[in-house]
């Protein structure tokens, strides 16, 4: 009887927060309603991936929910798409801001060939097919970080079309039930990034900088075929993974190089798709799949209760964990598309199509930028399962962190110790000692010939395994471990060496 | 001095007989003189003294930068210009100056041209008589020549003759103005319905709109990108073509220009028409055409046969489609141009501060006339999701088939179209006025915008005076690309007509020296 009651006060505090929403946005008593709901149960969509079943007051009812993605990866180049303006995160405000950026007017597009090779690659690394001829539209809206009132974009003919990416997730308790899915990719298109609106409420004032306007975006559309947070936030994890190694775009969410917005619909299985809400500006995976499972249990739990879903863009309140509606994007939008007359149709080239004595630095071939097409991490996973006997989701857990690796490959070749062993290591010991200091690979203290040696004394049976992790501890920088070692070493000297002694030795050992 | 040809000052400045000093100064004078015509939104003196003054540096040591070095040059209001206002004729873009210059002018300026100033135009170029901006309407110096006046006389006696001036046509009156009243050797203007010939028709000087995607856009204030291309207005057909040869070529900031490099050119000049194949559009005859101006056309054509050419009617036949087709890709581009005239980066911005939305629309109705507000309107309604398909992308078939038209006349063997300029000689001001801007644009663009939507060169070249002892121009139509050919076609046919110099010298007696007035040369097509 309590779910009723719980439901039903829900629904009055969603109603409050609507009201509050309308002069601010942190509505604290909806809080409470959202989470307490939360805590009931049903966030266990991440461990039923496909079909999240629900009952209803009214009988045994269950409920699909579609999750599709719209990614927004930066492009990782010296200079924008359409001007010679610099690309920097956190140059200082209006610094990398060209004529053509600001929008003076008489300034004319003029297309970023590294911007379209990035293209090309991610096409090329999505299983995509290019397209040798792609338009670029204008979408047009007023913004304030928005100079030229509209966006070039490819809305008609995008560059790349009809791809799939690959991703995993875990299927059990255990982390070893992996299972592989896949979504399509229905294109990727070429376009601009906006300005940035910082608004100073006190003061009411917008403050505008326009160093990312123009900057390069690679939008990444993925059909609707995941059906839960768990789900969507592997795709964009590997999709992360792939941009990474192709080196198209650094796709680092938090620095906004990976934005991610979601669309978001549930329907009883054999039924049409039921209406969706697009939440916007996800810019983690946790958040990310936050937001969905929150999202699908809300559009369950309105239509349980008899309400209909609205068409309606939403964004998420990470600290509330709820997602709400968003207030300027109520008007219906109509985006007034039209081809952008100042920039000619995009030609790409293959080998055969590629005209006779044609300058290399006119043209772009997509054949030559396939053949050089770097490692992707699927390969790189498969290539470490072969090599090592590795299991799989040790390959995953290698790939994952920036950085590891290249450390694990490091320590390998320096180390005789049974990959098993050094994966062990690396994955277990190394990497919780990083987590706990809260540190990245590259900002290690122990670098992977420390490591290897260690492993080698350990493989020599020199040392025993706590020993060894006694030295780790040491070497991550907890002195007091030092005095362990010492204990250690006096019981193998019967108590015979000197501590002082014994101590400048470990010291200058470890701090080698 | 000043009533010579770019080409003849030229010489004159090589041979030392002017310095570009004198040259610039009498120009300078003149556009005082002549302040009353309102051709000249901005003056730019100074600027223009410096480069005259380093122009003569140059002549001294010998290292003349070429044909066009000293030579004083006008640009119209919409070419943006490092350091000198650019406006538009509009308040949106009172008091802007652009930190660089537009490519045509920056070669120009390579090319030691002076810069006496900013030419008046419609209102971000939009009209056809240079009476829509924001600094008032621009005065045909005809109203003030000496054979108008004259027939005038001869009719009405006792009509208040200042109320009764003449517009220029437009949209770059201003620049046809400045180089009717000879303050100028050669102006630039933009071309994206007519805007270059009409005026030019109306002010007696040559108007050529060069091949879309020859010369550079970058740093023109564009009406309609795919339609805009810089004009070129000067006395005589060669001098177009000497500013052409400056002008023309790939620039890396426009995605639209040529790739192939041009050429430096001199025109040739055509011994006979023999070879020749002119084209006579049967769909030009217009009911609203002029008796005199269709005369005048059909005097042409004879003259072509009589030396020797082929002359054929030919048929464009989605003629009547094109200016309601103009009318949509026009409007749904400047919808879209004008949307970042929002107030916050540049140009006008008015008080209003309540929201930015409350802003934008201030800002918007403050800095933009009628005209301007009423095609951003209808260019909106044409580009919205459920009118897009019914009329962008059905206005889009139709200009393919009447750039068709024309490429299948001139497979037939047409070298180049002979057709009128406008359907009248200029018309007074109080006259113009009756109508509003938009039937006149449409009436007044129906024999030249087709001609950009093909992005085919055309030339009008003056032809004759009409009986009110006004200029009349004839248009010729080259194939795309072929921009040397038909100003060859051109110029050959200049030289038969002998369109008179106007007579303006009661107006500035103080130069009546300068202007060396040649007799009246009989007009062979009278």
């Amino acid at each position: 009887m309590a779910a009723p009651v719980k439901r039903w006060s829900c629904v009055g505090k969603r109603w409050v927060l609507a009201y509050i929403d309308g002069g601010s946005r942190h509505g604290r008593g909806a809080a409470i309603g959202f989470t307490s709901r939360r805590k009931r149960g049903q966030s266990s969509v991440a461990q039923q991936p496909l079909i999240t079943a629900q009952k209803s007051r009214k009988g045994e009812h269950e409920w699909e929910a579609v999750v599709g993605l719209e990614i927004h990866a930066q492009i990782s180049s010296n200079s924008k798409l359409f001007s010679g303006s610099q690309v920097h995160f956190a140059a200082p405000p209006n610094s990398l801001v060209s004529f053509f950026d600001a929008s003076l007017p008489g300034t004319l597009p003029v297309l970023n060939r590294r911007c379209v090779e990035a293209a090309v690659m991610t096409g090329l690394a999505l299983n995509c097919r290019i397209n040798k001829k792609s338009l670029f539209d204008r979408k047009h809206y007023f913004y304030a970080d928005l100079p030229a009132g509209y966006q070039i974009t490819q809305q008609r003919l995008p560059i790349a079309v009809n791809g799939s990416l690959a991703y995993s997730v875990c299927v059990g308790k255990k982390p070893s039930q992996v299972s592989t899915k896949t979504v399509r990719i229905k294109q990727i298109q070429l376009e601009q990034d906006s300005g940035k609106s910082l608004h100073d409420e006190p003061r009411s004032q917008t403050l505008i900088d326009l160093n990312r306007a123009g900057v390069g975006l690679l939008e990444v559309v993925l059909e609707p075929d995941m059906s839960c947070g768990e789900e969507a936030a592997s795709a964009v994890r590997e999709l992360q993974l792939i941009l990474q190694a192709l080196g198209t775009s650094q796709a680092n969410m938090a620095e906004g190089q990976l934005r991610v917005d979601a669309n978001i619909s549930v329907h009883h299985p054999g039924e049409p798709l039921g209406v969706r809400t697009e939440v916007k500006n996800l810019n983690s995976a946790r958040f990310l799949a936050k937001a969905i499972d929150f999202e699908i249990e809300r559009q369950i739990h309105e239509l349980e209760n008899g309400r209909k879903i609205l068409n309606e863009t939403r964004s998420f309140d990470y600290k509330l964990g709820c997602t709400m509606p968003m207030r300027d994007k109520e008007g219906k939008q109509d985006y007034r598309f039209m081809p952008e007359p100042n920039l000619p149709p995009l030609l790409l080239h293959d080998t055969a199509s590629l005209p006779p004595g044609a300058d290399p630095q006119q043209v772009i071939n997509i054949d030559w930028i396939r053949e050089r097409l770097p490692e992707l991490p699927s390969e790189t996973r498969e290539k470490l399962i072969q090599q090592y006997g590795m299991l799989p989701e040790h390959s995953f857990a290698l790939l994952n962190e920036v950085g590891l690796l290249e450390f694990f490959q490091n320590v390998i070749k320096e180390t005789r110790a049974e990959p098993k062993k050094v994966t062990s290591w690396v994955l277990n010991i190394f990497l919780g000692f990083l987590k706990q200091q809260n540190l990245t690979v590259n900002e290690s203290p122990v670098t992977p010939s420390a490591l290897a040696e260690l492993l080698n004394l350990l493989d020599r049976k020199a040392i025993s395994s706590s020993a060894a992790k006694q030295v780790m501890d040491v070497k991550r920088g907890n002195p007091r471990a030092i005095n362990k070692l010492m204990g250690l070493v006096r019981k193998a000297t019967l108590s015979r060496a000197d501590p002082t002694v014994i101590k400048k030795i470990l010291e200058r050992k470890l701090s080698s | 001095m000043l009533g010579r040809t770019l080409r003849e000052v030229s010489t004159a400045l090589k041979q030392g007989h002017i310095t570009p000093t004198e040259l610039c100064q009498k120009c300078l004078f003149l556009i005082k003189k002549t302040k009353f015509l309102n051709a000249y939104i901005t003056v730019s003196e100074e600027v223009a003294l410096k480069q005259a003054e380093e122009s003569e540096k140059r002549y001294k040591k010998g290292h003349s930068l070429g044909d066009l070095d000293g030579i004083p040059v006008a640009v119209k209001d919409n070419f943006s210009t490092s350091g000198i206002e650019t406006t538009c004729a509009s308040n949106m873009l009172k008091g802007y100056v652009p930190p660089y210059n537009a490519t045509v002018v920056q070669k120009l300026l390579d090319k030691g041209a002076v810069l006496m100033g900013k030419t008046n135009l419609d209102e971000f170029a939009m009209g056809s008589g240079s009476t829509d901006g924001v600094f008032g309407p621009v005065k045909n110096p005809w109203s003030y020549s000496k054979q108008y006046r004259g027939k005038r006389k001869q009719k009405a006696h006792g009509e208040n003759e200042d109320s009764n001036w003449l517009i220029t046509g437009g949209s770059s009156g201003g620049s046809a103005a400045a180089v009717a009243a000879f303050t100028c050797f050669a102006a630039l203007g933009s071309d994206t319905g007519g805007s270059t010939r009409n005026p030019a028709a109306h002010c007696g000087v040559v108007g050529f709109k060069p091949s879309y995607g020859l010369v550079s856009r970058h740093g023109l204030i564009p009406l309609v990108n795919s339609m805009d291309v810089p004009g070129i207005l000067t006395r005589c057909v060669d001098d177009a073509a000497i500013v052409l040869g400056m002008l023309a070529g790939h620039d890396p900031r426009d995605s639209t220009t040529i790739q192939d490099p041009v050429k430096p050119f001199t025109l040739p000049t055509l011994a006979d028409v023999n070879k020749l194949c002119i084209g006579i559009p049967k769909e030009y005859l217009a009911p609203e055409l002029s008796s005199e101006v269709r005369s005048f056309w059909s005097k042409a054509a004879n003259l072509f046969e009589s030396e020797g050419a082929k002359v054929i009617e030919v048929s464009l036949p989605h003629t009547s489609y094109s200016i309601i087709c103009y009318h949509v890709l026009c409007t749904s581009e400047v919808a879209s141009n004008m949307a970042r005239f929002d107030g916050l980066e540049y140009g006008h911005r008015c008080d209003i501060n309540v929201s930015t939305e409350a802003m934008y629309a201030a800002t918007r109705r403050e800095g933009f006339n009628d005209v301007v507000r009423g095609r951003i309107l209808s260019g909106n309604f044409f580009l919205l999701k459920e009118n897009y398909e019914n009329y962008f992308i059905k206005a889009q078939k139709v200009r393919r088939l009447i750039a068709n038209d024309f490429v299948n006349v001139f497979n037939s063997g047409v070298d180049v179209l002979l057709t009128p300029t406008t359907l009248s000689e200029a018309v007074p001001y109080l006259e113009f006025i009756k109508e509003d801007n938009r039937t006149r644009s449409a009436q007044d663009d129906i024999f030249t915008q087709a001609v950009n939507m093909a992005g085919l060169p055309a030339v009008s070249v003056p032809v004759a005076l009409s009986n009110q002892g006004l200029p009349i121009g004839l248009q010729f139509i080259g194939r795309a690309f072929c921009d040397q050919q038909l100003l060859t076609v051109a110029s050959w046919f200049e030289k038969q007509v002998q369109f008179p110099v106007i007579q303006l010298q009661e107006l500035m007696d103080d130069f009546s020296s300068d202007f060396e007035i040649e007799k009246l040369s009989s007009v062979s097509l009278k």
